[in-house]
């Protein structure tokens, strides 16, 4: 008998039906994906099934059956012990998931007292043990500490400890990395591995990530827009694909193997819940569709033994290969397609034709020895005592119509660098020339005409656009404030539409408020926006990151295109590697403050030299090939207020010694273009 | 200034963590200083821009008794026979004398050095606040807990019952009790409670235990008063809390909705009410103006209220003075109670 049983499970609100009939079971000990983009209801489900509902969604039929009890018609007294304590659940904002004000101690100790009737002294020593089972290091010290006082890798670790207090049986675990970074993920999706072997424990995976799933799951479904499409067992799933859904979304992925080449995207978005379906859900969006698509919906049908999906149409083996080969593997260098050579003008042999490159054209962007450091102040005159040292000593140059990548994790200065570049904060030492002109120490009415050269795009499209103001507004505004020719009122709307054109947007959209958009328009706002004045230079700030892979895809291309046609060049600022292998030229990689190893895309991530930087590769998920458990970086990244001396990487490499934590390493060049900073590369 | 650290800080707890409250303490109480010299300054221009001391002896003396000696003698014996702000004509070389003999000086400077000097009729404005402080305490303390207490209880008991007829009608209840002026609660109640029941008198005041029986009507009817405002608003910050995730995540513990709302909502949402509730603690000492003049009770509320009237800028000047102390401590006195119930707050 499996473990938990949901049938035609059916979820409200209002007229919307965020869950329409889902139906999947797990076995004990088992680990079962639900994987789709935002808004397809995997969320939901769960919620459901614990009966957490937000106000206004309710089950409205359907049955949810775990360990031969039926929860939704379980008494609410009763439901209360099977939260928590038959079924455990984290969440995937560690950050807001854990009360603020309460202590650690305290908040597991509360899920004790409720489900293992363990007070006092005794909670106190069952928490200090569930803290270590996560890996927590000084646990006794964390049970007095507050969240804030955490990092949010181990407030995850705290999470999943918490979950664990009652003993559950199944833990759902609701994207429980996809707000942690790539190292801290890999920490994290292991120590829940393991406990899920060593306990015997069921989980219930929610996620997006086709790493993750990879990673953790044992049979997999695939959900859209309210109800599971497929099916089937990792292996086979990962390996064929079925649903023409599935297949496209390891096709948006971004590979490098498609670098200069549009990615393939999946048109449009997912329909609203509240769509009211006759046919197959997918069949907007599906390029296969046939008649028979649009008439019914299609039932349920086995593919193979164990593989199934709701789709009528047979899959020839060709299309499911579809730009499938991805990951990382050592070597690929060589028979990558090197197309996007073709548009930034070189041989595509390698560093020799760069390095000239470099000498004969003067950068359009050059940067030296930037600093931003932030006092801090104490006492009783706010002396300074000490600074957070942001960024600390980065150069980098980039040409027009290239890409360079910086990548690294959260707090390693990334973001404050693209800032201090465009002169948004102001650096506290170094020069940033933008084509020749030297930017730091401007006044800001010196700056102002220069802005028209170097414009920004932020991460979060749903915060960085003004609500209260129309789209054409928001898309003139720069035009206006450069006192730029197309600011005047008939020139201006001809000058929105065909910005808005080069986008992907229709024209009459310039009197929409921005809410009334999906994610991936917005950002496309936010690029019509950067464009209106003619940049040369454009600062992207994870622009992808909010967003969903397929909708990821397009705003890929949608760059990529620009780019070719404008000679535009991308200072591009990401955590996310496979994009940076897709679309960058050049790669930089920053830790606390400090570039530790730059070069071409190929010769960073096909050759890293710095430890971080092998690590940081290690990281990442493929979503094919072997599982390879890689020796996991530890700890994590220190305060940039109190940086570890000589090399900032050491006391997290494995390859340190006593030199260096003494000595500053200075950059090692491997060839004309690749250089790392590590004391090891000397001999 | 009061900040929200992001780092885990070693100096968290002992007497690490006090030095730099302290130091946040003495700095704020410094920039006090100029704060008040500016509300001096500003009292003062506003109130001799309408009133000229020749004005306020005529207005004292009365009409049959003004000829310009009685005047000149009234302003001399208060020492209002200065020039006001500026004594072009004052001896000494330093030059200081220039600003100290002056009414400016001599009537709202000294007060910083805790010197109130006295009223206009003579009499002496430091122990009248003495005495007239307690009548006030004993309204507006009681006043501010009960409706401090009854207000949070009955948001959530509305929080209890969100989303059901007996929210709806709570809060249509409250709408209804802030849309009534607080006029309407003083009279009537005093019409109901005191003239038809006789359940205690209208007005007047009594020293000792004796006080109870007038002080009922005045707390119960400021509670009343209060009570509409702030539970609504007291609800919507319970209602937003009760979304945040950590309370999706006590749940899913299997915590009971009582702890949610006790153990996780209450103390989270305890953070914005201190906001608005600490500055005004202090502020209770300066009475109600309105509260004290219906029910004739001798606290600072009415004595600011007569001051006013008979322009006295003495009283007015020290009201406004210890009015405006009391707003810099009940500001300071959040930011300290924002530590105690926020760990992630720390004063620097």
């Amino acid at each position: 008998m499996s473990l938990l049983r949901v049938s035609n499970l059916v979820i409200d609100i209002g007229v919307a039906c965020p869950v329409d009939g889902v139906s999947f079971s797990i076995e004990a000990g088992e680990c079962f994906a639900l994987l789709g983009e935002s808004g397809c209801g995997k969320s939901m489900t769960a919620l459901g099934l614990m009966r957490l509902l937000p106000p206004g969604a309710r089950v409205s039929q359907g049955q949810v059956e775990f360990a031969g009890t039926q929860l939704l018609a379980l008494p609410e007294n009763r439901m209360r012990q099977v939260r928590g304590g038959g079924i455990g659940m984290i969440f995937q904002e560690p950050a807001t998931s854990l009360n603020p004000v309460m202590r650690i101690g305290h908040q597991i100790g509360e899920a004790l007292a409720l489900h293992e009737q363990l007070q006092g002294v005794a909670a106190r020593a069952r928490a200090v043990e569930l803290l270590m089972q996560v890996g927590i290091p000084d646990p006794v010290r964390r049970l007095d500490e507050f969240p804030f006082q955490l990092s949010g890798g181990m407030k995850q670790r705290v999470m999943i400890a918490m979950a664990l207090a009652g003993r559950p049986r199944l833990l759902i675990a609701d994207e429980p990395t996809t707000a942690l970074d790539v190292t801290i993920q890999a920490q994290v999706l292991d120590v829940l591995d393991a406990l899920r072997r060593k306990q015997g424990m069921a989980v219930l995976l929610i996620s997006h990530d086709l790493g993750v799933v990879a990673r953790m799951a044992d049979r997999v479904g695939v959900m859209y827009a309210g109800q599971l499409v497929e099916e089937a067992p990792r292996a086979r799933f990962f390996a064929h694909p079925a649903h023409p859904y599935s297949v496209r979304l390891f096709s948006a992925l971004p590979d490098p193997a498609r670098r200069g080449a549009n990615l393939a995207t999946i048109p449009g978005n997912v329909p609203p819940a509240e769509t009211h379906h006759v046919g197959c859900r997918f069949v907007e969006r599906c390029p296969e569709a046939l008649a028979q698509c649009r008439e019914a919906a299609p039932a349920w049908r086995a593919v193979n033994a164990d593989q199934r999906m709701r789709c009528v149409l047979e899959r020839s083996p060709g299309i499911e290969k579809v730009g499938t080969s991805r990951g990382l593997p050592a070597g690929r260098a060589d028979d990558a397609p090197r197309s996007f050579e073709s548009f930034s003008g070189q041989s595509p042999s390698g560093t020799a034709a760069e390095g000239d490159h470099d000498t004969m054209v003067p950068p359009l962007l050059s940067v030296n020895d930037l600093r931003v450091h932030f006092p801090i102040r104490r006492g009783l005159l706010q002396r300074t005592v000490g600074h957070v040292r942001a960024v600390d000593g980065i150069s980098l140059q980039l040409q027009a119509g290239r890409t360079l990548a910086l990548v690294g994790e959260s707090g390693c200065g990334k973001t404050t660098a693209g800032k201090a570049i465009l002169q948004l904060v102001s650096p506290t030492s170094g020069q940033v020339h933008l084509k020749g002109q030297l930017l730091v120490g401007l006044s800001t009415s010196e700056l102002r005409p220069l802005r028209a050269q170097m414009q920004m795009i932020f991460q979060d499209p749903f915060a960085s656009l003004n609500p209260r103001m129309r789209v054409g507004d928001i898309i003139t505004e720069g035009m206006r404030t450069l006192g730029l020719a197309a600011g005047r009122e008939k020139k201006s709307a001809e000058r929105v539409a065909e910005l808005l054109g080069r986008v992907g947007l229709a024209a009459e959209m310039a009197s929409r408020y921005p809410h009334e958009f999906s994610g991936g328009q917005r950002q496309r706002i936010a690029i019509a926006r950067a464009l209106a004045v003619n940049p040369s230079l454009l600062v992207c700030d994870e622009p992808t990151s909010a967003l969903d892979v397929s909708v990821q895809a397009q705003i890929l291309n949608l760059l990529a295109q620009l780019q070719r046609e404008q000679q535009l060049a991308f200072l591009f600022i990401t955590h996310n590697i496979a994009v940076v292998d897709y679309l960058a030229h050049e790669v930089a990689v920053m830790y606390l403050g400090r570039i530790v190893e730059r070069g071409t895309t190929d010769e960073v991530l096909r050759n890293p030299q710095h430890p971080y930087t092998q690590a940081l590769l290690a990281a990442v998920l493929p979503v094919h090939g072997p599982l390879v458990v890689m020796t996991r970086l530890t700890g994590e990244m220190p305060s940039a207020a109190k940086p570890p001396q000589g090399c900032h990487f050491h006391p997290r490499c494995p390859h340190a010694d006593a030199a260096c934590r003494t000595t500053d390493p200075a950059e090692v060049m491997i060839s004309a273009t690749h250089g790392a900073c590590c004391l090891k590369l000397k001999d | 200034m009061c900040s929200t650290t992001a780092n885990a800080s070693p100096s968290w707890g002992g007497s690490v963590y006090f030095a730099p409250m302290l130091a946040y303490i003495i700095r704020r109480l410094l920039y006090a200083v100029p704060i008040l010299l500016g509300v001096n300054l500003i009292t003062f221009v506003l109130f001799f821009v309408v009133n000229s001391p020749d004005d306020m002896a005529r207005m004292q003396l009365g009409i049959k008794r003004v000829t310009p000696e009685a005047i000149q003698k009234w302003k001399a014996e208060r020492g209002y026979d200065q020039p006001l702000i500026w004594n072009a004509t004052a001896a000494g070389s330093a030059g200081m004398a220039h600003l100290t003999e002056t009414v400016f000086f001599n009537k709202s400077m000294r007060m910083f050095a805790g010197d109130f000097g006295r009223a206009d009729d003579g009499r002496d404005i430091a122990s009248e606040i003495k005495h007239r402080a307690g009548p006030s305490l004993a309204i507006a303390v009681p006043t501010f807990i009960l409706g401090l207490g009854v207000a949070i209880a009955f948001a959530l008991l509305l929080v209890f019952f969100r989303a059901t007829r007996a929210d709806f009608f709570g809060v249509v209840l409250c709408v209804a009790m802030m849309s009534v002026s607080g006029l309407f609660y003083i009279i009537g109640g005093q019409w109901l409670v005191a003239k038809v029941w006789h359940w205690v008198p209208i007005s007047g005041y009594a020293t000792g235990f004796t006080a109870a029986k007038f002080l009922v009507l005045p707390v119960f009817i400021g509670v009343i008063a209060g009570l509409g405002a702030s539970a609504r608003w007291y609800r919507t910050i319970f209602l937003e809390e009760i979304t945040r995730d950590y309370v999706r995540t006590a749940r899913a513990k299997g915590a009971s909705e009582a702890a949610v709302l006790f153990r996780h909502v209450l103390r989270n949402a305890m953070i914005p009410i201190l906001t608005g509730v600490v500055a005004v603690i202090p502020t209770l000492f300066m009475g109600s103006l309105l509260t004290e003049s219906f029910f004739g009770i001798p606290g600072l509320g009415s004595y600011t209220i007569e001051a006013i009237n008979a322009q006295d800028f003495a009283v007015v000047r020290a009201m406004v003075f210890i009015g405006s102390v009391l707003y810099i401590l009940g500001l300071l006195a959040t930011d300290i109670s924002y530590t105690l119930a926020d760990p992630r707050v720390s004063l620097k």
